[in-house]
């Protein structure tokens, strides 16, 4: 694991290495050269599969972190490549060209967090919402219960009686 | 809505253009109508048979279809009070609504109701048809089904055991008999209160207001 | 035949009966099923209250006006299938419209009711309608082959076209029916049987969990009633005519529930056993065996 790290050191600038386990590491990369990595990592070094592709809100820092997970299915190692994008305009070079399945990862993306794939195919076809007109639900500023309460005509609540309280008013009215 | 959908001019085999509507075309827009139960002794004996003969929709919306395959089992064994399972709209008489319902499948849950034939009922169970349940908070799942669709039964529980769920049968088979499972014809009165319901929440609309 | 006001009347009983053995066959079938599954099981009156809940169904919607015939063209396949045999041997009520070439006309209405019900499926304009119908007219197409070559070979070893004279031949002990003295040709047949019964293996027309139920995946209500109806009647009309071709036919109704009931177990057992054929599998399958045991009926018979 150690050796990969140092051959993409020679040729890229990695800005943070986390060895989660053994056969886990994660490196962050400029948004800039990730693309060139991951080809590198799959022409090279033999990351053929990939595994999945993610993101996280990171609001407090103004950022999203893209995560793609690689996997060398010969020597049995999984090595993550992380990318910070800015928030606003939030926007990434597709990778539909190195697997084909990245395009619905990139879809699901740009339904859910707004991240923008310029040219990767059926990027601004519907995923799983259909006809969604407010902010893109998993960014950390979608208040969720707010607008399930302003949509989905929310049952008022009962009222709830402790137990004890409940059972010693009914037992014992008079003391 | 699709592109599919849209309203097109196109040429003719014989090379008259000529103008289609595929929402119009294909599908109906008539409002359903309100049927007037028939003499109280005839509709009683009628009754009687649709509460002996439910025929349930095998659609499972949510996690609560799993629910529903034990009672074809020797176990529980639901066909000896008379309900069966069927597969399309137009020959069932019972829906079950099998737990949430996100948005996406509450379109679909509304083209099959209003393909189903009056008198129709609806069971919804779970937690989630009645107030949420665990999803009470989510972007994507409705909190109240009546709201939506008329509902003649609830099963609560997250989820219930097959067992609630038969009773759930056997409360609907009591509404039948005593001729309260009128759900399609509240459907007809209150059509434009559930329309504009569906329609605040089901924001690419799609298909035709009724499309039996 | 001379034909008086009677006949009509003579008509009506024996559809009335038939419908209510095949609604009750129905339901003591499925129940057979359920207790092999180790189930209770459905009431066994449960087709009756089917068939009350479809009619008493408030509204129905149109397709057009093949989708309105459609189910009247299979209830009068059904119908015409039984009324042109002769029932109950012997019996003058129950011989109905029987004439001298009604061997023909009853392989006729064998196709007839699927036909129609072409027809109203493709109104329908349901793509599982269409794929169901395909299926089924290539299905009884295949299965038409070795069941005439039988039906000829029979009409060829007794010399007529005339399905009381065939019964007749086979009087007199178990001996004498057709399927003890031309085993090939009752072999081909009874080949075809599974396939005009429509149970597993050769279930595909209809399909249920596959394409939901085939042709009539649109119809409801009424017209599902209507078809119901048929399917009581149709396979007790396909029974009594293989009783009479192969089994003797029956003197009195408790012989005719016999037979037919036993050779209705014939293929539920084969459906127990088998699990579907795909169309294609189905029809490459007819058109080999049955159909050579069939040709060797006709050249012994020949010969």
């Amino acid at each position: 694991m150690k050796d990969i790290i140092d051959r993409i050191k020679t040729k890229y600038t990695i800005s943070e290495v986390v060895e989660q386990r053994k056969n886990l590491s994660f490196v962050t990369v400029s948004k800039e050269q990730a693309i060139s990595i991951i080809t590198f990592l799959r022409d090279i070094e033999g990351f053929k599969h990939l595994v999945l592709l993610t993101a996280a809100d990171w609001i407090e820092n103004d950022k999203f972190q893209l995560t793609y997970l690689l996997n060398n299915p010969t020597e049995k190692i999984d090595l993550g490549v992380r990318v910070f994008i800015s928030r606003e305009n939030a926007s990434m070079e597709s990778a539909h060209h190195l697997w084909e399945q990245v395009a619905t990862y990139q879809r699901e993306l740009k339904e859910m967090f707004g991240i923008d794939f310029p040219d990767s195919p059926g990027v601004d076809k519907p995923f799983i919402l259909e006809g969604w007109e407010d902010i893109p639900p998993y960014r950390r500023d979608f208040d969720t219960k707010q607008y399930s309460e302003d949509t989905y005509f929310p049952r008022p609540g009962r009222e709830s009686n402790d137990p004890a309280e409940y059972m010693k008013k009914k037992l014992y009215p008079n003391e | 809505m699709k592109e599919d959908f849209k309203k097109r001019t196109v040429i003719s085999p014989d090379g008259k253009p000529i103008e289609i509507d595929p929402v119009k075309d294909y599908f109906s827009d008539a409002k359903p109508k309100v049927y007037k139960p028939a003499h109280p002794v005839i509709e009683k004996f009628a009754n009687w048979a649709r509460a002996n003969s439910l025929w349930v929709l095998g659609f499972g919306t949510g996690c609560g279809a799993i629910e529903m395959r034990p009672l074809m089992t020797p176990r529980f064994d639901a066909y000896r009070y008379g309900i069966q399972w069927r597969p399309t709209p137009r020959q069932s008489s019972v829906f079950v609504i099998s737990g949430y319902l996100s948005v996406k499948t509450l379109k679909r849950v509304v083209r099959t109701y209003e393909q189903m034939q009056n008198p129709k009922f609806v069971i919804a169970l779970g937690s989630c048809t009645i107030n949420g349940g665990m999803y009470w908070d989510s972007y994507n799942t409705i909190n109240r089904l009546d709201h939506y669709l008329p509902v003649d039964v609830y099963v609560a529980g997250c989820m219930p055991r097959p067992e609630s769920l038969l009773t759930g049968f056997e409360e609907l088979k009591k509404i039948i008999k005593e001729g309260r499972g009128e759900g399609a014809n509240k459907y007809a009165e209150n059509f434009d209160w559930y329309k504009a319901n569906q329609k605040k929440i089901i924001k690419d609309w799609d298909m035709p207001d009724y499309n039996w | 035949m001379e034909f008086s006001i009677k006949n009509i009347g003579y008509a009506l009983l024996t559809i009335f009966i038939v419908l209510n053995y095949g609604l009750i066959l129905q339901g003591i079938i499925r129940k057979i099923g359920a207790r092999v599954g180790r189930r209770y099981g459905i009431r066994w009156y449960q087709p009756y209250i089917d068939i009350i809940k479809n009619y008493a169904k408030r509204s129905t919607i149109t397709h057009g006006v093949m989708f309105y015939i459609a189910p009247v063209f299979r209830l009068s396949g059904g119908i015409g299938l039984l009324l042109f045999m002769p029932v109950i041997f012997g019996s003058e009520i129950f011989s109905n419209f029987s004439f001298a070439g009604d061997l023909v006309l009853v392989l006729y209405f064998q196709f007839f009711g699927i036909l129609g019900m072409a027809l109203g499926a493709a109104e329908s304009g349901h793509p599982y309608s269409a794929i169901g119908v395909s299926r089924g007219l290539s299905q009884v197409t295949s299965f038409e082959l070795p069941l005439t070559l039988g039906v000829i070979a029979i009409a060829m070893q007794y010399q007529t076209l005339n399905i009381t004279e065939i019964v007749a031949a086979q009087q007199g002990g178990f001996l004498n029916w057709t399927v003890i003295t031309n085993p090939f040709a009752a072999a081909a047949m009874l080949i075809a049987f599974l396939g005009a019964m429509g149970r597993s293996p050769f279930d595909v027309v209809l399909a249920p969990q596959e394409i939901p139920i085939g042709p009539p995946t649109e119809f409801h209500s009424g017209l599902l009633g209507v078809l119901q109806l048929n399917r009581a009647i149709f396979p007790v009309a396909k029974l009594i005519l293989f009783m009479n071709l192969l089994f003797g036919g029956a003197t009195n109704w408790f012989e005719l529930i016999v037979k037919t009931f036993f050779i209705y177990m014939w293929s539920v057992f084969v459906g127990v056993v088998y699990p579907r054929f795909r169309v294609d599998q189905s029809v490459r399958w007819f058109l080999t065996v049955p159909l050579i045991i069939g040709i060797i009926a006709i050249i012994l018979i020949r010969f």
